[in-house]
């Protein structure tokens, strides 16, 4: 980390030069746009906080947003207890270095019942945990507007949903029933009880994200760059053996190969790549010239065709 | 992809420096139902590497499944997102699209050509530097294809490429596109499109995609991908006064007090002098601060935090400007409006606008006319539905900073939302400040409602009965009226069957009529509470929206909402006047209960239940309520 730290002293997007300003500078300054609109119009908005690359980059803007003082809104992390060890650790130094306030919910239900990815799939565990967790906290607390890490360019259904997407009461999506949204003017307006998730990153591609993280030097999981580390090979997909929790299957042995994550979720949903790439130019090189897509990593979208926009309509990200 | 991947490979440092420095295009593409538009982005991201094998190979199942080319590779599927879409076949709402080339960064705006969504073509349209408009050769301009060039236009986007796609279908005849193309030309000069390049195109083919392909020799252009990575982007900014939109005032502690938002147009620099509107207050600028230093200089585009050096009251929603070139400050407008909602616009009804970072009250009217986006014609028009296009006076509550839209996107767009609902439900375009708005300014008399009302030994207020027609505000008003009369008391009765004899005979009863009437009633009575008087209103008012707009017209605490409530199974038995009987029948159309709504009031002054209450005990609760409240005592 520390040499992604030290990758760029200054930055460059923040000097503008010419008056074309190019398209990571308009990129970042539309994004620190709608931050500023939600807090100005909104009553208590929070920052959904994942701990990957695209958390690390909202947090990071909503920083500059409010420069010289702290975002003020807290940061909220649903937790499914099934992240990397690794993930935990950063994620409590980012609340530490930013000054804000971390909530951390986790579903009760959920924990009780003992709801978990390997004994009960990633559908039931991505449901329970994921989107009943996020649902109970936004209720328990009463956000009335939801910063996400959520890009257009990461999948179809996304690539129609508006910046600022309507949630009713019940935390459902309407999809054909959005509100136009025109040049970067939002309605904010909302009835009781409904409530807003609003992307502030939805024009950025992955492209953009890790060339942001490159250039302005952000901090981001470690897991991302490459190093030796216990996997086993399950379904064409290389798990981590992060902790005890994951149960070995017959003739299953871990082995140590040099990996790296291109997406990061629960432990045991999330595959691994085989990868040399340890430094950020490496692994935008990699993405560049690999030839499968972000999510595919992913066990979340292999469900069924659409599953994204069905989960979305029930309330998940 | 060769010749980049070869870069990516060799030196990734070189490569990310390259693609930092890259500019952004963005554009729009639309057409109509089945011009193509899906496979033609479908394609450019294919040619441009941005799918993936995996992508790939469930494109290659999804074409044999649900294409429609005969289960060859069908480039549409990649970008119709919604399963709703992939059952209709039709792409149902505007998606953006991302890709790069070695030259520039896109993102597309893919807008439906269905002429119900029309709304959605707009959205994209207003944050696009050009517009690629798609023709099916075989078809040639249609409906849609006018209506979208005059949309285009309409919000300011001045480069056209028109893509004259699916030439495989006509053999690749060149008169075919040189006949399109002068049709198109007709058109648009007419709605001041003139920057227009043509492109024959085969998306299914790839022809004049990224290469020019063998079949249409007769064609020495650019290809598509050729034009959009070398036209022009960018607003022509330079020489434009400084402008910035207050969204947020940044105060962490006492020593800090920055003004943050995006410039909207001009350079600033510390030192500059800026003027405030509209309190027209001036000051200089101390430092532009971001998180990564101070700046020297910052440009229309730019996320910034101003501090200034001297206390002045700024606030979200003024616009800080050069002060040798302040903003104007206006409150009534000449604008287009597009309406983008089911609920049709009403004339006189309080909307909110929003423009750059402010809200205000507004309302419409009059509208001077729609237009006939086929035919240019301005027609006649009461009011304006689903995708219709008007032009109308904007009237608003307060003077805000404005520029034409022609000037300036950020200060002279904005959008209508409806109080009630919060939809968003148009899109409007100030054209400029109307002249009595900048010269007739308000008469401060040295007699005012205050002394009026204490010569009277009152306070003046509005007691506004809203219930179905036979609920009895009539005769609770009747009452009411009577005692404050034998008190000594200053009274006048506004009923709403007497004032439809005279004021509002011009009236009906659609809903555009009975927003006027309530208009009318509503002003009448304001200028009754400035001579001090206490006005008893007694009108059905059945929408919660006009009742509002009545309130906001008063001061806090003089307009006194009374719920006479009475079920309408009640009233209906009541039926006094025989309305209901004839309503049922349907010989009286738009009665409220019957077939028009009636929006009960949430929270009143003052709630009356007549199943439980008789009217004189309704009339003593007002009183005593007038009483409480101090309205029968002079201030």
């Amino acid at each position: 980390m520390n040499r992604v730290a030290s990758a760029t002293t200054t930055s460059s997007t923040q000097h503008a030069r010419a008056d074309v300003l190019t398209h990571l500078q308009r990129l970042e300054a539309e994004s620190i746009q709608i931050f500023r609109e939600v807090v100005a119009e909104c009553d208590k908005p929070v920052m959904l906080y994942s701990i990957g690359k695209d958390s690390s980059v909202l947090l990071h803007l909503a920083r500059k947003a409010f420069y010289p003082a702290p975002p003020p809104f807290p940061l909220l992390h649903v937790d499914t207890t099934w992240k990397f060890k690794a993930m935990y650790a950063f994620r409590d130094r980012m609340a530490r270095e930013s000054g804000m306030e971390l909530l951390v919910h986790v579903n009760p239900e959920g924990l009780a019942q003992g709801i978990g990815p390997i004994t009960h799939g990633s559908q039931v565990h991505t449901d329970v945990m994921k989107t009943q967790g996020l649902k109970q906290a936004l209720d328990k607390y009463g956000f009335d507007a939801a910063f996400g890490g959520a890009r257009r360019d990461e999948e179809k259904s996304r690539a129609k949903e508006r910046v600022f997407s309507f949630r009713s009461a019940a935390h459902r999506w309407d999809p054909k029933n959005q509100r136009p949204e025109l040049w970067n003017l939002y309605n904010t307006r909302k009835g009781k009880g409904e409530s807003i998730r609003v992307f502030p990153i939805s024009n950025w591609t992955e492209l953009d994200v890790w060339q942001y993280i490159y250039l302005e030097g952000i901090p981001i999981v470690p897991l991302y760059l490459a190093a030796p580390r216990p996997v086993v090979e399950r379904d064409g997909m290389l798990i981590m053996v992060d902790d005890e929790r994951l149960p070995l299957k017959a003739g299953e042995k871990p082995e140590m190969k040099t990996v790296r994550f291109r997406t990061l979720g629960c432990y045991p949903l999330t595959g691994a790549i085989e990868s040399e790439a340890d430094t950020l130019p490496k692994i935008i090189q990699e993405m560049l010239l690999t030839t499968t897509s972000e999510r595919q990593g992913r066990l979340i979208d292999h469900d069924a065709a659409g599953s994204m926009e069905k989960k979305k309509q029930e309330g998940y990200f | 992809m060769s010749h980049k991947s070869e870069l990516i490979a060799r030196d990734i440092e070189g490569y990310l420096t390259a693609h930092e420095h890259k500019s952004l295009l963005r554009f729009i593409t639309c057409g109509s139902v089945d011009d193509g538009k899906s496979t033609l982005i479908g394609r450019l991201l294919y040619e441009s590497k941005m799918v993936f094998e995996d992508q790939f190979a469930a494109l290659e199942a999804d074409s044999k499944k649900v294409g429609t080319r005969g289960g060859e590779i069908d480039f549409a599927l990649l970008v119709d997102g919604l399963a709703a879409e992939r059952e209709q076949g039709i792409t149902i709402d505007v998606a953006y699209r991302f890709f790069s080339t070695e030259r520039r960064k896109f993102i597309v705006a893919d807008t439906p050509g269905h002429e119900q969504y029309t709304r959605n073509m707009v959205t994209g349209a207003s944050t696009a530097d050009l517009a690629v408009i798609l023709i099916d050769a075989r078809k040639g301009v249609l409906t849609q294809t006018r209506r979208h060039s005059f949309l285009v236009s309409l919000l300011g986007i001045r480069r056209i490429v028109l893509a004259i796609n699916k030439m495989d279908l006509v053999g690749y005849a060149e008169d075919v596109f040189r006949t399109i193309l002068q049709e198109y030309h007709d058109f648009a000069a007419q709605v001041g499109l003139t920057d227009i390049t043509a492109i024959p195109l085969s998306a299914v083919y790839g022809d004049n995609i990224l290469e020019p392909g063998p079949n249409m020799p007769w064609y020495h252009g650019p290809t598509l991908m050729q034009h959009l990575e070398t036209v022009e982007v960018g607003e022509e900014d330079s020489g434009k006064p400084f402008r910035l939109p207050v969204q947020w005032v940044n105060r962490p502690n006492h020593e800090f007090r920055g003004f943050a938002g995006l410039i909207a147009s001009g350079t600033v620099r510390p030192g500059d002098r800026i003027r405030v509107a509209p309190s027209g207050r001036e000051s200089r600028v101390a430092r532009i601060v971001t998180a990564g230093g101070d700046l020297e200089r910052a440009v229309a585009g730019q996320s910034v935090t101003l501090t200034l050096d001297s206390e002045i009251d700024v606030s979200r929603g003024d616009v800080i400007g050069a002060a040798d070139a302040p903003p104007q400050v206006a409150d009534q407008f000449e604008a287009t409006i597009v309406w983008m909602h089911d609920a049709p616009l009403l004339q006189g009804r309080d909307y909110l606008v929003k423009i750059g970072t402010r809200t205000a009250s507004a309302t419409i009217a009059p509208l001077k006319y729609k237009i006939n986006v086929n035919t240019l014609e301005h027609l006649a028009a009461e009011t304006l539905e689903l995708n219709d296009i008007g032009v109308c006076e904007l009237k608003l509550d307060r003077p805000i900073p404005f520029a034409p839209y022609g000037e300036d996107h950020t200060l002279g767009g904005f959008i209508l939302i409806d109080r009630l609902t919060n939809a968003t439900l148009g899109a409007g375009l100030l054209h400029f400040a109307l002249w009595r708005s900048q010269n007739v300014h308000w008469q401060a008399l040295d007699v005012n409602q205050a002394t009026r009302a204490r010569q009277k030994g009152q306070r003046a207020c509005v007691l506004w009965l809203t219930g179905l027609s036979g609920a009895g505000k009539s005769t609770i008003a009747n009452l009411v009226e009577k005692r404050l009369l034998s008190m000594g008391r200053h009274t006048y009765l506004l009923d709403g069957d007497n004032v439809r004899h005279g004021l509002n005979k011009d009236l009906g009863f659609t809903a555009q009529d009975r927003v006027e009437n309530i208009r009318r009633v509503a002003e009448v009575s304001k200028l009754m509470v400035d001579a001090g008087l206490i006005v008893l209103v007694s009108f059905i008012s059945p929408f919660r929206a006009e009742r509002r707009m009545a309130r906001e017209l008063l001061a806090p605490g003089e307009f006194l909402e009374v719920f006479v409530d009475t079920p309408l199974a009640e009233a209906e038995r009541r039926d006094v006047k025989g309305l209901y009987q004839k309503a049922r029948r349907g010989e009286l159309k738009h009665f409220t209960g019957v077939d028009s709504p009636y929006e009960a009031p949430e929270h009143p002054e003052i709630h009356l239940e007549t199943t439980s209450t008789s009217p004189e005990q309704a009339a003593d609760r007002i009183v005593a309520f007038l009483t409480e409240a101090g309205m029968l005592s002079p201030t």
